[in-house]
């Protein structure tokens, strides 16, 4: 207790030295967070965005179906399995019907994706009430993101003209009408792609009640053993959304790395020319009564103090910053739609308890063993020459 | 060793390496000093006043011989030892006072208190008596750098002090000094020594310290050349 208490005296007295360092410290403390803070709300809201636009409580995907592979479609989907079809009846899955399309916005060919949907299902935050609505206005109603009306300079009640291939080999075409624009987190399901209404594509292709995928509301149990179909749970479809945001996080923690690296090199070296600067007081301090150790312990619990001070610097300036970040968020530019996972308008940072004790342990650790290493010296240190300012 | 003698020194031999061989800065010492002797150890520089001063204040050890302080063999002690006899029973005073520089004048004096683990209300007691021993109260809460020499010195004296130790040891304490402030000085030790019955060991070669001293143990060239024991002129006419 006794060496606290010197140690946090000579840290005070110390002045301006010991609040640089404890500035840039602290500074760490928050950039550290702030940074992974957003990169765990990143995580999380890409879950959420998913989870509700896209993949519900997990897939079941016809046997064929791989979404890398779009020459594929038109063999990848079927008649949906007994279990399935109860589960859709019950409200608890939605089929959905994919295949591969041309769009010829403006006399240009575009590839697409058509996709039915069940106008009806509230599984996912796809808003196909429009097409529901839109069923006795036109042939073929659709509906795109907002990415694919900029991208095909389509708005809402324009005509495109689609062409497709049934499951005979046969091409048709026909103009489908944009009867809504969908804003959605998810580039997945809007970049390339048109939904129109489930049954509509099921006679476009004339696939009675075949389905490519089934979507399971979330908490619903999946079935087993369904020969045709393949249970794709949230875990496995979320796995490129992890390892993307793992990746730009590693990239980061290289940043925030450096960063501490920066601060702890500071505390290093203020050690360092500290006992250089006081051999005299080392010596002094000796001829009072202290021991070589207790000597070492003050010295190192002073620089560890750095970490405290910092620590409680940054939660006077930083909790108001990261609050506001949460509350707020950070508004995000169009083009970190590139990112490849579903961000939406605005990042708003998550700051877990494992996050915040971390980096505080992580660095109040660093901070002590690089408080600790420069006192070595004072061991061999004998207490005449030190008294002398010279080093033994 | 008598039951009074604090300081016991014998055959003392004290070897620094230096080059390929050794320089001796102490040559067979012997040495005895009473409980509550006001004594020096008088020489030029080179003499190995400082070196015995170590000695004797358990910093050093010597090479051969013997130092028995406060009935502690020097040689025999560990460091923690050591620095337990030093916390407990033995002050110094420096010749550049060797003040905190971060600490005010209280908390200079308060520190061998906290090493000694007494309670606030018993350091504070403590502490303020020093400073009064020494007529410093008004600079409690002085930092060093704002404290003239003189002051920052009878700072230094009341940490020494505020322990009430058996021996103080005092290096070249006036060096650093005007005439009047090492009267000053030395006076208060002078009275200390005389109501606290604390054995003084100087290291000095300063006329002003020398005419306050009971006993002056002269060295040169790393051995005793005379001891007297005399009585100090400055307290004869208490003059500066």
């Amino acid at each position: 207790m006794i060496l606290f208490k010197l140690a946090y005296r000579n840290l005070v007295g110390a002045g301006l030295r010991t609040w640089l360092n404890v500035i840039v410290l602290s500074f760490s403390f928050v950039v550290i967070i702030w940074t992974q803070g957003l990169y765990d709300g990143m995580y999380d809201q890409a879950l959420h965005a998913k989870t509700d636009w896209e993949i519900g409580g997990g897939e079941f995907w016809h046997k064929n179906y791989d979404p890398y592979d779009p020459l594929s479609l038109e063999k990848s989907y079927g008649s949906l399995a007994k279990s399935l079809q109860e589960l859709v009846q019950a409200g608890k899955a939605t089929p959905i019907l994919i295949t591969q399309a041309t769009m010829y916005p403006d006399g240009r060919m575009v590839p697409v994706l058509l996709k039915g949907i069940d106008p009806n299902q509230n599984i996912l935050q796809i808003p196909g009430a429009a097409l529901k609505d839109s069923a006795v206005c036109c042939n073929l109603p659709a509906l795109i993101g907002e990415r694919m009306a900029k991208s095909s300079h389509l708005q809402k009640g324009d005509f495109v003209t689609l062409r497709w291939q049934d499951v005979y080999g046969a091409f048709d075409a026909a103009d489908a009408k944009i009867v809504q624009l969908m804003r959605t987190p998810v580039p997945t399901i809007d970049n390339r792609q048109i939904w129109v209404p489930l049954d509509s594509l099921r006679k476009m292709l004339q696939a009675p009640g075949q389905a490519t995928i089934v979507v399971l509301a979330p908490g619903v149990e999946a079935p087993s053993n369904l020969s045709d179909w393949e249970f794709k749970s949230p875990d496995y479809l979320l796995s490129d959304v992890r390892e993307i945001v793992q990746t730009k996080s590693v990239s980061s923690a290289i940043f925030y790395f450096f960063l501490v690296v920066l601060a702890l090199l500071a505390i290093f070296d203020t050690q360092v020319l500290s006992i250089f600067r006081r051999r005299k007081e080392i010596g002094t301090l000796m001829a009072l009564g202290m021991t070589r150790s207790e000597v070492i312990r003050l010295f190192t619990i002073e620089g560890a103090f750095h970490g405290i001070l910092a620590l409680i610097a940054a939660a006077i300036y930083g909790t108001p910053i990261l609050i506001y970040f949460q509350k707020n968020g950070l508004p995000l530019p169009s083009y970190m739609d590139s990112y490849g996972i579903a961000l939406g308008q605005k990042l708003i940072p998550t700051y877990g308890v494992g996050l915040v004790l971390g980096t505080v342990l992580i660095i109040l650790i660093a901070v002590t063993v690089v408080s600790f290493l420069p006192t070595r010296r004072i061991s061999r240190l004998k207490p005449t020459d030190a008294l002398r300012g010279k080093w033994s | 060793m008598s039951d009074s003698t604090v300081i016991e020194v014998q055959n003392l031999v004290k070897n620094y390496p230096m080059g390929g061989g050794f320089f001796t800065a102490l040559k067979h010492v012997n040495l005895s000093l009473l409980h509550g002797e006001f004594a020096g150890l008088v020489g030029p520089s080179g003499s190995g006043k400082t070196t015995l001063l170590n000695i004797v204040g358990t910093l050093d050890s010597p090479s051969e011989g013997e130092a028995v302080v406060l009935d502690q063999r020097v040689s025999d002690l560990s460091q923690k030892e050591a620095a337990r006899l030093r916390r407990r029973k033995i002050g110094f005073i420096f010749q550049t006072y060797n003040l905190f520089p971060v600490y005010t004048a209280f908390e200079n004096v308060e520190f061998p208190l906290l090493l000694l683990k007494l309670s606030q209300s018993e350091r504070e007691k403590k502490v303020w008596q020093a400073l009064e021993w020494v007529g410093l109260v008004d600079k409690a809460k002085s930092r060093p750098a704002q404290l003239s020499g003189g002051e920052a010195q009878r700072v230094a004296i009341a940490r020494a002090m505020v322990k009430q130790p058996e021996i103080v040891l005092a290096d070249e304490p006036t060096a650093n000094l005007d005439a009047e402030n090492s009267y000053n000085i030395l006076k208060t030790m002078a009275a200390l020594n005389e109501s606290l019955k604390t054995t003084f060991l100087f290291a000095t070669h300063d006329e002003k310290v020398i005419k306050f001293l009971r006993r002056k143990i002269y060295l040169f060239d790393g051995k005793v050349a005379r001891d007297d024991v005399t009585t100090p002129v400055a307290n004869e006419g208490e003059s500066k």
